[in-house]
């Protein structure tokens, strides 16, 4: 679709953080390497996929923050000192931060194939999306649905242990 | 759109539910057609048989977190340990953390495999009365990545209830992956045939856990599951040699105390950091046995003493008329 096309149109590159094990850094992970790169003067996205529990909001203190649509679907939310990181996670949408997302596979795949296609993501040098522990459906889910973009790669990240 | 955002958020009933496919939460989801046209429920057929397997299953206990990486297979190995070492009681630990199983490597039992014989699948056995049950027994390699959509999942979990021969079982612990999803509600829905005591629940000081924890706890409300307590992982780290204590991750928020009070949910203890724990893990050695004087091991053996009144205190009637 012309939306499909659009919204991820202006991204460069797309680079997945992952890991397998639950705890070892991921999203403290994502969030540095947004910020880092912002620093270096790129454009910066994230998108947290972990719809069970998401932390990048709290860790970019935009936790309060709510998602606003406009005609190409929904508008990221911007932060960061200068406002320039766009930032899309599940965490926006709860009525309350306490609730709990009990979804079963099906339910999480279509939110994830939302926020790929539907977030208007504008100009970005890097998309940088957050994942939860895990190798199943959110993991192929979103694969699945980056595949025809740019993907750049994955960064695995772990403890020593 | 703005419709589609609150609906989305409203609660899937459940493939095998009754609601599936007919609830409001079903508009626009892609599997609507399929479980409107499936089965109106949970199978008796199998609830039953599911009864009939566990009916020698005394008390049960579910190690939850929300949060990865607190320590909740840690917990689950040394609570099994810590009950098992009472020889006349018959302990069982099934580890349905189908993506990412730890308790194979934690309990030392790497490499082995199931056997199957005339009632069921046999569970891989420590001791004589502590028997192991975790996908990681089924690999070909452990490095076999186990990419499975969540009703695959359901499913295993499912045959591990259903054709495991646990035998006379007086505390079956079962180890969870993070989230609040399809593990987690398979769980409860297939343990409905038996008795649940209670969940749980594993954290780290730091309000980034809290956050997720906070969401496991409506969790257990939601699905009505008891929540035996709360357990504080992580908190805090004696320096061997300038006996200094430091905070590793700090109680930015007030830590699991101030979260359980809010949420009034007892809190079963603190176990502080100590690097004996991972290397125990590492090597399957069980820290209580390798560590006895740690200051660790003395808040373990007062958290599995708190759980085990509980789940006595709580006893549940065996003839439960079904």
């Amino acid at each position: 679709t012309l939306a499909e096309r659009t919204n991820l149109a202006g991204v460069q590159h797309i680079l997945l953080v992952l890991s397998g094990k639950g705890g070892v850094g991921k999203s403290t992970i994502s969030t540095e390497l947004a910020l880092a790169l912002r620093s270096a003067g790129k454009k910066v996205g994230i998108l947290d996929v972990d719809l069970c529990g998401p932390s990048i909001p709290r860790m970019l203190r935009v936790q309060d923050s709510a998602v606003h649509q406009c005609d190409s679907g929904w508008v990221p939310v911007f932060v960061g000192q200068d406002k320039a990181i766009a930032l899309m996670s599940i965490g926006f949408l709860l009525e309350r931060p306490d609730d709990a997302v009990v979804w079963r596979g099906p339910k999480k795949n279509a939110l994830i194939k939302q926020f790929v296609t539907d977030v208007a993501w504008g100009d970005l040098d890097f998309l940088i999306v957050d994942t939860p522990p895990g190798t199943s459906d959110e993991h192929i889910s979103t694969v699945e649905a980056l595949r025809p973009y740019q993907l750049l790669g994955a960064v695995l990240v772990t403890t020593p242990q | 759109l703005a419709a589609q955002l609150s609906l989305s958020l409203a609660e899937c009933p459940g493939t095998g539910s009754a609601q599936a496919g007919r609830a409001a939460a079903c508009q626009g989801c892609p599997n609507q057609g399929l479980c409107a046209a499936g089965a109106a429920g949970p199978d008796p057929a199998e609830a039953a048989e599911l009864r009939a397997r566990l009916r020698a299953v005394r008390h049960t206990v579910l190690v939850l977190s929300g949060k990865g990486g607190v320590g909740k297979s840690t917990f689950s190995a040394l609570l099994a340990h810590g009950l098992a070492a009472d020889e006349t009681k018959q302990v069982a630990l099934l580890d349905i953390d189908i993506c990412g199983p730890s308790i194979p490597k934690m309990m030392g039992l790497e490499g082995e495999q199931v056997h199957q014989s005339g009632s069921g699948w046999s569970p891989v056995y420590v001791e004589e009365n502590l028997g192991v049950m975790s996908v990681g027994f089924l690999l070909g390699s452990p490095d076999d990545a186990v990419i499975w959509r969540g009703p695959k999942k359901n499913g295993l979990i499912k045959q591990f209830l259903r054709d495991v021969d646990w035998g006379e079982v007086d505390y079956l612990i079962v180890d969870t992956p993070p989230g609040t999803s399809d593990e987690h509600l398979s769980i409860v829905q297939y343990l409905s045939a038996t008795h649940i005591d209670g969940a749980v629940i594993v954290t780290t000081p730091q309000e980034v856990s809290l956050q997720d924890v906070r969401k496991e706890i409506n969790f257990c409300r939601k699905v009505k599951l008891p929540i035996i307590g709360v357990v504080e992982n992580m908190s805090g780290f004696v320096c061997p040699k300038c006996k200094n204590e430091s905070q590793i991750f700090p109680p930015t928020t007030g830590g699991a105390e101030k979260m359980c009070q809010n949420l009034n949910v007892s809190l079963l203890g603190k176990v502080p950091l100590d690097p004996q724990i991972g290397k125990s893990s590492d090597s399957g050695q069980s820290f209580l046995a390798e560590a006895p004087e740690s200051q660790a091991t003395l808040s373990y053996r007062n958290i599995i003493q708190r759980i085990q009144e509980y789940c006595e205190h709580h006893h549940f009637q065996e003839e439960k008329i079904m």
